[in-house]
């Protein structure tokens, strides 16, 4: 059963893989190239959990268009990504620039992980004041020196 | 110490709150802003939807309070605008321009079909432009159709809508806002 379930799942793959190669249109595979690589950081606005890249939404499919016409206009990737990012702002950016608005989202996972690190020393070290050392008394002393020799 | 085991339930508790405001707001996640809002509608020249000789350029619309409406018959929430927008239209309030737009994926005879429907459901925009190419949807970053943009005598955006204009956000938003622009 198992088997007949990962060779229908292993035909979808394959099937959607060779849909979505035939839906390639015949491009120099440098420009394509570029393209998949800019596409690959930017965000589908329709699907929003999809790359520009992946997405087959209609809109997806207009915006890889216009960003293969202006790399053959000779666009920079900088002047593309403005491109986009003027019209969709920043959040369609996989990678968002570091500004006032994105400090939470760049330096909070360091601010968290700081204060993790400052409440496990101060844990550490208020269990270390707990543990207290006593000496042996005589009669303690005694039991250790027998349970050793009968080892 | 044992005070430490309601930090988790604590924390618990704080996320929960969070997201019950956020979720409460009611603003769609989806909906992104526009980075357009208080700058120049990107300039655009297209032809009419009934007259294709006869253009029509963002500039041409200076000095005027407009709306400008993206919508295609293929959107489905567009179709839902449409009788709103009719009515929106008899108030004489804001003329209103739409854009007929397709994907480029999409081989069928948009143009035809706008003449149809707007001649069939009727027609509540001052001037009916079309985009065949879906640039000037891009331009003005339209993701979810329909999308209208309240442009000043400036030529300078002042309102978004993502998706149908509702009645409160016409009666609401959109009318003062173009009663104050028109001053």
């Amino acid at each position: 059963m198992k088997r007949v379930t990962f060779a229908i799942l292993a035909s979808l793959c394959l099937a959607t893989a060779i849909v979505a190669q035939v839906a390639q249109p015949l491009e120099d595979p440098a420009i394509e190239q570029r393209m998949r690589n800019l596409t690959k950081q930017l965000r589908c606005l329709v699907c929003q959990n999809e790359t520009l890249a992946d997405s087959q939404a209609p809109l997806a499919e207009d915006l890889r268009r216009e960003i293969r016409e202006q790399i053959k206009a000779g666009k920079t990737d900088q002047e593309i990504m403005a491109y986009v990012s003027q019209r969709y702002t920043d959040f369609v950016l996989y990678n968002p620039p570091v500004k006032a608005t994105t400090y939470l989202l760049w330096f909070g996972p360091f601010v968290l992980l700081l204060l993790g690190i400052a409440f496990l020393f101060r844990y550490v070290k208020r269990r270390r004041e707990l543990i207290e050392v006593k000496p042996l008394t005589a009669e303690e002393h005694r039991r250790a020196e027998r349970l050793l020799r009968q080892m | 110490m044992k005070k430490l085991v309601f930090i988790p339930l604590a924390l618990f508790l704080v996320l929960v709150f969070a997201f019950s405001i956020v979720l409460l707001r009611g603003r769609d996640p989806h909906e992104i802003p526009s980075p357009l809002i208080n700058k120049a509608a990107p300039a655009f020249q297209l032809a009419q939807l009934h007259d294709p000789k006869t253009t029509l350029s963002a500039q041409d619309m200076r000095g005027k309070v407009w709306l400008l409406n993206f919508w295609g018959t293929w959107c489905i929430a567009c179709r839902e605008e449409h009788p709103w927008l009719i009515e929106y239209a008899k108030s004489n309030a804001i003329p209103i321009v739409g854009v007929d737009y397709k994907y480029s994926s999409d081989t069928s005879d948009e143009q035809a079909a706008a003449v149809q429907l707007l001649a069939e459901l009727g027609n509540p925009y001052a001037l009916t432009l079309y985009d065949p190419s879906g640039r000037v949807s891009i331009d003005y970053g339209v993701y979810g159709a329909p999308e209208s943009f309240l442009i000043d005598k400036n030529g300078v955006i002042r309102f978004k809508q993502i998706g149908p204009i509702t009645d409160d956000v016409w009666r609401d938003k959109i009318v003062p806002l173009a009663k104050q622009l028109n001053q």
